[in-house]
């Protein structure tokens, strides 16, 4: 009884990531073991933290995005916090490959903000290789101003579009 | 796909009566900022074989949104006419058409023949000094591209009497959008200049990005996303067959648009952090860089000679517009004004240069002569960009996209005169005029 609303919980935190998460559907559930599987089979439910390894870890406990200031790509002091993270994790999850997607706010043309995005990307990626990511385990795309994830016109939507987001997958970098 | 239906187009001469003027000719002077729109009537064509009814209507139409949809024409509605036409042969009772005040007359003629075949006919006439403007001229062409047909005869009309090119007669390629505004899904698209005739291109499955013609018209390129990374793409219109540009692996590549030649490309490249101009061949081979600095260089346009590209950079700090050599080297600046420019798309006369600005929390589209002198902005709203001209250079289209969650994108035409500000097409993005039909 007292574990329901917890798993309700969860289950909506991990839905909302996986909507507002990147483009590619890697963050998927069944991709690393969240919840004990295992034992959800004999009680019924069990409610228990994330595993460290998981992509879920990765993308709620570490945090797969930063934000930038308006037309810039310099990494804040919060954005290299969570950026050191992504290192330390992607540095004992070597499985494991990494898109970063970088975005823009609506404010600018199409074609500079493609061109902003790819800054923001790029600025993650070399980043993680100063921490020891390699760089053959990185790739970058910009999304310019074509994937908003707050479709307000005000600032507070537009200091969330303004981001990176590293969205984890298995396998080789194509 | 695209309905190859036009194999035109005699040009007739059906009469060459022309008798001395009396008065000033017809003519609108289009720089007059004071311009009034001109009176016009274009009664229904006369309909010459069983079943061209439809066709005698509905060409009228036609013609008449083109020439009151230029903001230089009003028209003259048919419940104020005195006298109708009832043959095109007959001599026009020019005093009728005084009386209701319409400055210029245009008659016409539609039959029917062979199994597909329309021919239209038109006269244009000057009403006041009763002499016809020009010579009469005979279209002949499939039912299918019946709107064709209007569009010339009101081409031949508009440019009579403003002496400028002519435009209506052309198509435009942009990315049609559905969907909210955080999942949008996009396809290429292609219609008539005025929304008619919409064909779509391209599945929504992928973002695609800014489609341009080719100079003939045929072929469009375009960015998409259909790898999961922007790849430029050149799509044959007539056979919606696709192939991708040859790119680096790694790289991202957008903003492309054919040389006036039709043999090279010219976009945008970027490599890590870093976008470059780059022009290839259409025919392959390695790509030239054309730019080498840290900054952000894209948007590349070329001048209609081939000789020049003017593009966007933020090498000074902030988005401005240069102009160097189509072969790279030195650029020079041409924007000062406050706030940050984009998307310059030189005009096909190679007069002005159009422009995306954005200024103190507002987005316009502008002109500027091509040295940078005598900006004029055009518009003024929340999310104005991307300009293209009209083949005469007259008119630009545009995207306006308003704000917020229900944020929507209409494309916009204007002229270059700032007046004639109206919407074309709801749920549309990135437009690109086509030349002037053949």
């Amino acid at each position: 009884m007292k574990t329901l609303p917890t798993v309700a919980l969860l289950v909506a935190t991990l839905s909302l990531s996986a909507c507002s998460g990147g483009l590619f559907n890697q963050n998927r559930l069944d991709t690393a073991g969240g919840a004990d599987a295992a034992g959800a089979a004999d009680t019924g439910i069990t409610t228990g933290a994330l595993a460290p390894n998981s992509v879920e870890f990765f993308n709620q406990s570490i945090g797969d995005r930063v934000l930038f200031a308006v037309d810039t790509s310099t990494l804040t002091p919060e954005g290299r916090a969570t950026l050191t993270q992504q290192a330390g994790w992607l540095s004992t999850n070597p499985s494991f490959t990494a898109i970063i997607e970088g975005h823009a706010d609506e404010q600018g043309t199409r074609e500079y903000n493609l061109a902003l995005g790819a800054r923001r990307a790029a600025a993650v990626r070399d980043f993680l290789v100063t921490q020891g990511v390699a760089d053959a385990r990185l790739r970058t795309v910009t999304f310019g101003k074509e994937r908003p994830i707050e479709v307000c016109s005000t600032e507070v939507c537009y200091a969330k579009n303004r981001r990176a987001v590293t969205v984890i997958g298995a396998g080789a970098v194509s | 796909m695209i309905h190859r239906f036009f194999a035109l187009i005699s040009l007739a001469l059906i009469a060459l009566m022309a008798p001395a003027s009396a008065q000033e000719p017809l003519r609108i002077e289009i720089d007059n900022p004071n311009i009034e729109p001109l009176p016009f009537a274009v009664p229904n064509f006369i309909a010459e074989t069983a079943g061209a009814d439809q066709y005698a209507a509905d060409l009228a139409r036609v013609v008449a949104a083109d020439l009151t949809g230029s903001g230089l024409f009003r028209e003259i509605p048919s419940t104020a006419f005195i006298s109708g036409v009832t043959s095109f042969d007959s001599p026009v009772q020019f005093s009728d058409w005084k009386a209701i005040n319409a400055q210029a007359l245009v008659t016409g003629s539609v039959s029917t023949a062979g199994d597909d075949q329309i021919v239209v006919k038109f006269r244009l006439f000057d009403v006041f000094s009763e002499n016809q403007l020009g010579e009469g001229l005979q279209f002949v062409g499939s039912r299918a591209g019946w709107r064709r047909m209007a569009h010339k005869v009101a081409d031949a009309v508009y440019s009579r009497i403003t002496g400028e090119g002519a435009y209506f007669d052309s198509r435009l390629v942009y990315v049609s959008e559905s969907g909210p505004k955080n999942a949008r899904s996009k396809r290429i698209a292609i219609m008539d200049y005025d929304g008619a005739n919409n064909q779509f291109l391209t599945t929504d499955q992928s973002i695609v990005l800014a489609p341009r013609f080719s100079p003939d018209g045929n072929r469009v390129i375009y960015t998409s996303y259909e790898t999961g990374f922007p790849k430029i793409y050149i799509l044959d219109i007539g056979t919606v067959s696709r192939q991708s540009l040859a790119d680096q692996p790694g790289t991202m590549s957008f903003a492309p648009r054919f040389a006036p030649d039709g043999q090279s490309v010219i976009y945008s490249l970027t490599t890590g952090s870093n976008t470059d101009l780059y022009k290839l061949s259409v025919n392959g081979g390695a790509p030239q860089q054309l730019t080498s600095d840290p900054t952000i260089e894209t948007a590349p346009s070329f001048a209609p000679d081939g000789s020049q590209i003017v593009f966007e950079s933020d090498r000074s700090g902030t988005p401005q517009l240069y102009v160097m050599p189509a072969g790279g080297g030195a650029a020079t600046r041409i924007s000062f004004g406050q706030g940050r420019y984009g998307t310059p798309v030189w005009s096909p006369r190679g007069d002005l240069i159009a422009f995306t600005k954005q200024n103190r929390g507002r987005f316009h589209i502008g002109v500027m002569n091509t040295d940078g002198s005598g900006e004029r902005l055009l518009t003024a709203s929340f999310l104005d960009e991307g300009p293209t001209w009209a083949p005469n250079g007259r008119v630009i289209m545009f995207t306006r996209e308003t704000a917020g969650e229900g944020g929507s994108s209409t494309l916009y035409s204007v002229d270059i005169s700032g007046r004639n500000l109206r919407p074309i097409k709801q749920g549309a993005s990135d437009p690109n005029w086509s030349p002037l039909l053949q």
